[in-house]
């Protein structure tokens, strides 16, 4: 790593020694994990590059993006809404934190049942090996489930621009204009964060920009629907993981051109796993960089992952919001339609994101559905039990998984996994 | 033609041959000591065989140094069990460090496997422990527990809890024996939650070096009046259904 950035990080405040050791990790990770797959899309060079610079050159990039007067907000969750950053000339982060880091410190201020993405949010901050956090003028946090609500209490003290958006939990008309204010609110305060009021051309092109994002995931999405699949599970999770960190007009356009290269490959018939591995749809907990764990077993014994239903994957990707609309009032109500629709396990009742994973599972022609839960997440896990209940009574197979980011479990995990993919076969 | 399975677990080793009539040829057993690989080259050596399949938690190991075909203990121990008695659909397996349940279609394929978490309770290590606090013989541990005269509860099932619970009984003259049947019931009433979440009726095949202990296969059957089968040495059953398994690849 070039001296430039060393500084550079040494400037954000990061502890280096820390920030060395993450980076060690990742680094050795990647590799084992991504780069001694077989047959992957040469568009996948891109990605690749991405990782390599995610705390390099995209820190650069965005601090010379702060030089020029944008502003940086990070985020935790898909209901912060992205249009609405944009709009503002500001730039939007996803901050979910995938690894454990700086545990000791961590449990000193969480309880140890705290599901391992919260507690990892607290590592990243309390170790100071987040660039992008470090980075930040505005933290987004928002009222979901209990754990991060509470959470964001205690984070307040350690992060200074910490704003906290309350969301509704209950999809009625109430919960609708809950999601309107709150979305009201967090333009206004947006905007004077930068400076810059929203207009109704800036949103408009903030939407398109937003919505290009999205469709060119969908694309890549339903290639995946195609026997043999064309790209990893791995590849594509990346491909969503990176959604949240990258200049968005970039992304999409690199994002299309892979599409390009695995229209081709399925037309060839080419795949990154042999034609009838069986498929799997993976259901649940959103899962942030570098947690790779699931995947990586998965397709190292011999299955494709087809789909994610989480909010690094289709849950939060799905669904563009409508263009059309002509004042900022029309836009922003266009705005709260489709992240209302979000059907996160904090809604109660939430039969949404049943009828979803069925439908996965049927345009992605998976063979069975891994839910795959964080330990502690109480909102999933028990959404976990009637999912299981309601697609066996379908006869679509389905393993529930609890694990956490430690690598203890893999052993029996590779045995369940294993298991279950003797049973798709 | 003769096919052999081995079962890499992590306390044994075990080895078994089937003819072409799917019938044990032979069985061999050994512990799995600090160097399985080892071990197991150990019991190969001098076997002759057309195909080996590994299974357990060593398998992969074993896949890498031997370049064999890998199965899971799942579907091997589903296919062992169903070849003793081919029309049960629901089997449960309790070895050493690890406990499962697993149901089947009617054709034999596996329909819903649960398995323990990652700590001991409910496993053979579980009763091993508790057997050694209350100062039995593992070996004749369940024949002591049947013993008993009265019905007493124990709560805890994880293993360090347990233990001191164990300790506080005996302090309160609690005989051992109530106190073994006790230990026995909370792995049964562990274990039949398994078994409930992955099949409702039916007999059902209990292996696993466990099975062999008499008190747990009669509290199990009281517990969810089904009848319990217990095969010929079943502790080898998971290498016997590897060995099957080795001879249905064509
Ligand atoms: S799972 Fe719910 S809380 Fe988590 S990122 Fe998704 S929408 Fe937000
Ligand atoms: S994984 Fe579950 S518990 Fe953790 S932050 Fe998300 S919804 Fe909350």
């Amino acid at each position: 790593m070039s001296e430039d950035y060393k500084s550079m990080w040494l400037h954000l405040g990061l502890d280096l020694a820390a920030h060395d050791v993450l980076l060690g990790i990742l680094g050795k990770a990647y590799q084992d994990i991504f780069l001694s797959q077989n047959n992957r899309p040469e568009g996948m060079g891109y990605f690749d590059f991405v990782m390599s610079e995610v705390h390099g050159l995209r820190i650069k990039e965005l601090i010379d993006e702060k030089k020029s007067g944008r502003k940086i907000i990070g985020s935790y969750c898909v209901f912060v809404p992205e249009e609405i950053v944009l709009a503002a000339s500001a730039t939007l982060v996803g901050l979910c934190s995938g690894a454990d880091f700086a545990m000791e410190e961590v449990e000193k201020l969480l309880p140890r049942n705290t599901c391992a993405l919260i507690k990892s949010s607290f590592g990243f901050k309390l170790g100071k090996v987040c660039p992008y956090l470090e980075n930040a003028d505005m933290v987004v946090g928002e009222n979901t489930c209990d754990g991060k609500k509470k959470a964001y209490e205690s984070l307040n003290s350690m992060v200074k621009n910490l704003y906290v958006m309350d969301l509704p939990q209950v999809k009625s008309a109430q919960g609708r204009a809950l999601l309107k204010t709150e979305y009201d609110r967090f333009k206004k305060s947006v905007e004077e964060l930068t400076g810059i009021s929203i207009t109704a051309g800036s949103l408009k092109q903030a939407i398109r920009t937003v919505n290009a994002k999205r469709a060119a995931i969908h694309r890549l999405s339903s290639l995946r629907k195609a026997d043999p699949a064309p790209i990893s599970g791995l590849d594509a999770l990346l491909a969503n993981q990176v959604f949240f960190y990258d200049n968005p007009a970039r992304f999409t356009a690199s994002v299309n051109k892979i599409c390009d290269e695995l229209e081709k490959r399925v037309k060839e018939k080419k795949g990154a796993f042999p034609e009838k591995s069986p498929r799997i749809l993976v259901s649940c907990c959103p899962q942030a960089v570098p947690n790779w764990k699931l995947p990586f077993i998965v397709e190292t014994s011999g299955a494709v992952i087809v789909g994610e239903e989480s909010c690094v994957g289709e849950r939060g990707t799905r669904n563009l919001t409508d263009e059309s609309g002509q004042t900022v009032e029309e836009m922003m109500d266009a705005i709260v339609d489709r992240y209302f629709k979000v059907d996160c396990a904090i809604f109660t009742p939430n039969p949404d994101r049943l009828d979803h994973i069925q439908e996965m599972v049927k345009s992605y022609r998976a063979d069975g559905v891994i839910h795959y839960g964080l330990q502690f997440c109480q909102p999933y896990l028990i959404e976990s039990m009637p999912i299981e209940k309601a697609l066996e009574e379908e006869n679509i197979p389905c393993l529930r998984i609890e694990t956490d980011y430690s690598m203890e479990d893999v052993g029996q995990l590779k045995t369940r996994i294993e298991a279950f993919i003797e049973q798709l076969r | 033609m003769r096919f052999a399975g081995i079962d890499i677990g992590s306390r044994t080793i075990k080895l078994v041959m089937v003819d072409d009539k799917g019938q044990i040829a032979l069985s061999l057993q050994t512990d799995t000591g600090f160097d399985p690989i080892a071990e197991a080259s150990k019991l190969i050596n001098g076997v002759s065989y057309h195909r080996i399949m590994a299974t357990g938690y060593g398998r992969n190991l074993f896949e890498i140094s031997f370049d064999a075909p890998t199965v899971t203990e799942i579907k091997a121990h589903a296919r062992g069990a169903r070849a003793f008695f081919p029309d049960v659909r629901t089997v449960l397996d309790i070895g050493g460090q690890d406990s499962k349940a697993i149901s089947m279609l009617a054709n034999g394929r596996v329909k819903k496997f649960e398995m323990n978490d990652r700590c001991a309770a409910g496993t053979g290590k579980f009763l091993e422990i508790m057997a050694r606090t209350l100062g039995f013989d593992i070996e004749n541990f369940g024949e002591e527990a049947l013993l008993a005269e009265n019905d007493l509860n124990i709560s805890s099932m994880c293993t360090v809890f347990a233990e001191s619970e164990v300790t506080s009984l005996i302090a309160r003259g609690r005989s051992p024996r109530d106190i073994a049947r006790g230990l026995h019931a909370s792995v049964v009433r562990r274990v039949a939650g398994m078994i409930s979440r992955v099949s409702s009726e039916g007999d059902i095949v209990f292996t696993g070096g466990v099975a062999r202990n008499p008190c747990m296969r009669a509290l199990l059957s009281e517990k969810l009046t089904r009848n319990v089968l217990v095969p010929q040495d079943p502790q080898l059953v998971g290498a016997f259904g590897a060995a099957l398994l080795a001879g249905d690849i064509s």
